[in-house]
């Protein structure tokens, strides 16, 4: 967001399209990275240094290098379980994006459904997923569906309520005109209500994305017999395979960060007014 | 025949919350003929807005009828064209297939809806910026585009409520001038709302007055000035004349609301 003036300045004037400045933004893409890049490789010197030092025990701590030594040597069994806890939680995720819309959708579609069910749905959070867990695996066993069902269940509410949000962020004044302009409920969604709820949607969905990798995780402890990540994590823990655990989580982690990265390249890439530079401050409201 | 005529056009706003009903209009009448250039100048919360909201068909009167070419229309919805005080343009869409909203939604295919458009972007000073999110259009191009939409939609009569009114002064003084300019060619029947006597004088055949709550017209203000009128005429000594004819009501309205 932080262009330099100049190029705002050639924007406004005409004389530069906007999509030109996103040319210009390599170098600072190198600006942007660079100092946590830094940041972790003296986090990651430190802990070598320690762990070298203070001549700690593998089982209790793995330098980074033997983490990375038990990133390839269990390069075998990560891999399926990675895939196994991926599908999972693209799927799970995929239900909760449409359950969250739906609702979303049902709520706003009249006051009377918003009132009876806006309660229920926030109720429903207060629920610890934990006792729900369990009996997700009672229901429907221990395949790749109760996984899918907790996942859900703990990515769903965002999506939902920030979705609600954004469906009632659209100025009344604006279907007011859209109405003298002849459109109808229908429309008025499609045209107004839709698109401004689209940034909402789109926080909702970074949010659910983090929230997914853990809920599988979770799911996982729960529900066992799965070959996926979370499951590895406890295998691992039993027998002490420390430096192997920590490759579990990174692999975890990058799973979580790819999510992460995709929900913000999809926004981007729906939402391409979202971030344009305003000309000038937003006229009275 | 009058293009649009409201007669005895009352509102009142249902107690709410241990407030007592608010009456926000009272047997409000006024009339334009085709093609007249109309202000309604008032103080503020003498219920402006509700009459143009009333005339556009948003909300219902509750005393009073509206006629259209003469005749009472089963619903008044969507027959004329309204622009609201804020620009309003979605932010979603570029100015392009902003203006194109009212042809879109009228059935007019998005192809046939951009040549109409594209044919006007240049007498409303958007030639060029067709493809510029609203975002990075300036104050007076978001008007222009605004009011571009709402030509575009193809009604005969408009209500404007206080169209320049977010504009800088300068801004404000050129676009007036465009605003008649566009007005002369196409003669379409506008009714437009301010609060800026000088603007009112300037752009109009004829000034409502309105009182304080409830509003009601005070005063009607025919102004015989020659056109086409610029900006020098506003010096003029019968110029001077015509705004302190509206300012005088306007200035006892406004004692009479404390």
């Amino acid at each position: 967001m932080n262009r330099p003036s100049s190029t705002t300045a050639l924007v406004l004037a005409g004389r530069l399209e906007p999509r030109t400045i996103e040319s210009l933004d390599a170098r600072r893409l190198l600006r942007r990275f660079a100092p946590p890049l830094v940041f972790a490789l003296l986090v990651l010197g430190a802990w070598q240094l320690y762990v070298v030092l203070a001549a700690v025990s593998e089982s209790v701590l793995p330098s980074p290098v033997e983490v990375a030594r038990a990133l390839i040597n269990d390069r075998g069994t990560l891999a399926p379980s990675a895939w196994t806890t991926l599908s999972e939680i693209l799927i799970g995720y995929g239900v909760a994006i449409v359950v969250g819309v739906a609702l979303a959708l049902a709520v706003s579609s009249s006051s009377l459904v918003e009132r009876a069910a806006y309660p229920w749905l926030v109720i429903s959070q207060l629920v610890p997923v934990p006792a729900i867990a369990a009996l997700v695996v009672v229901w429907s066993g221990f395949g790749i569906s109760s996984k899918v069902i907790v996942i859900a269940l703990v990515s769903f509410f965002p999506i939902a309520v920030n979705t609600i949000d954004g469906l009632r962020s659209t100025e009344p004044e604006l279907l007011d005109l859209l109405a003298t302009l002849g459109a109808g409920r229908t429309q008025q969604l499609r045209l107004a209500r839709a698109p401004s709820a689209l940034p909402y949607l789109f926080s909702g969905l970074r949010v659910a994305a983090v929230l997914s990798v853990i809920g599988a995780v979770f799911a996982e402890w729960v529900g066992s017999y799965s070959t996926g990540l979370g499951s590895l994590i406890l295998i691992y823990n039993n027998e002490t395979a420390t430096a192997a655990e920590f490759a579990t989580i990174v692999v975890l982690a990058c799973i979580g960060i790819a999510l992460f990265a995709a929900v913000g390249l999809a926004e981007r890439t729906a939402l391409p007014w979202y971030r344009v530079p305003r000309a000038v401050p937003a006229a009275r409201r | 025949m009058k293009a649009l005529e409201a007669r005895g056009l009352a509102k009142t706003y249902a107690a709410a919350g241990g407030n007592d009903p608010l009456q926000a209009l009272s047997d409000v009448s006024l009339e334009l003929g085709a093609g007249e250039f109309v202000s309604l100048v008032g103080p503020s919360g003498c219920g402006k807005s509700t009459l143009l909201r009333i005339l556009a068909g948003l909300v219902a009167p509750s005393a009073g009828v509206v006629f259209l070419d003469g005749e009472q229309p089963e619903v008044l919805l969507g027959r004329v064209g309204y622009m609201p005080q804020d620009d309003l343009l979605m932010a979603w869409r570029t100015t392009l297939d902003n203006v194109t909203v009212g042809l879109e939604l009228a059935g007019v295919s998005r192809a046939d809806a951009r040549v109409q458009a594209r044919a006007e972007l240049a007498r409303f000073g958007l030639e060029g910026f067709e493809r510029h999110w609203p975002r990075a259009l300036s104050g007076g191009m978001r008007q222009r585009a605004a009011l571009l939409r709402t030509f575009l939609a193809g009604r005969n009569v408009l209500l404007l409520d206080e169209p320049l009114g977010a504009l800088d002064a300068l801004t404000r003084e050129e676009m007036r001038e465009w605003l008649l300019e566009v007005w002369e060619a196409d003669r379409k029947t506008i009714l437009l709302v301010t609060h800026d006597v000088e603007e009112a004088v300037f752009l109009s055949d004829r000034v409502y007055v309105m009182s304080g709550r409830p509003g009601r017209v005070r005063a009607t203000v025919d102004v015989p000035l020659r056109r086409p009128r610029a900006q020098e005429l506003t010096t003029a000594p019968e110029f001077i004349a015509l705004e302190q004819a509206v300012r005088a009501p306007l200035r006892e309205a406004r004692a009479g609301l404390v």
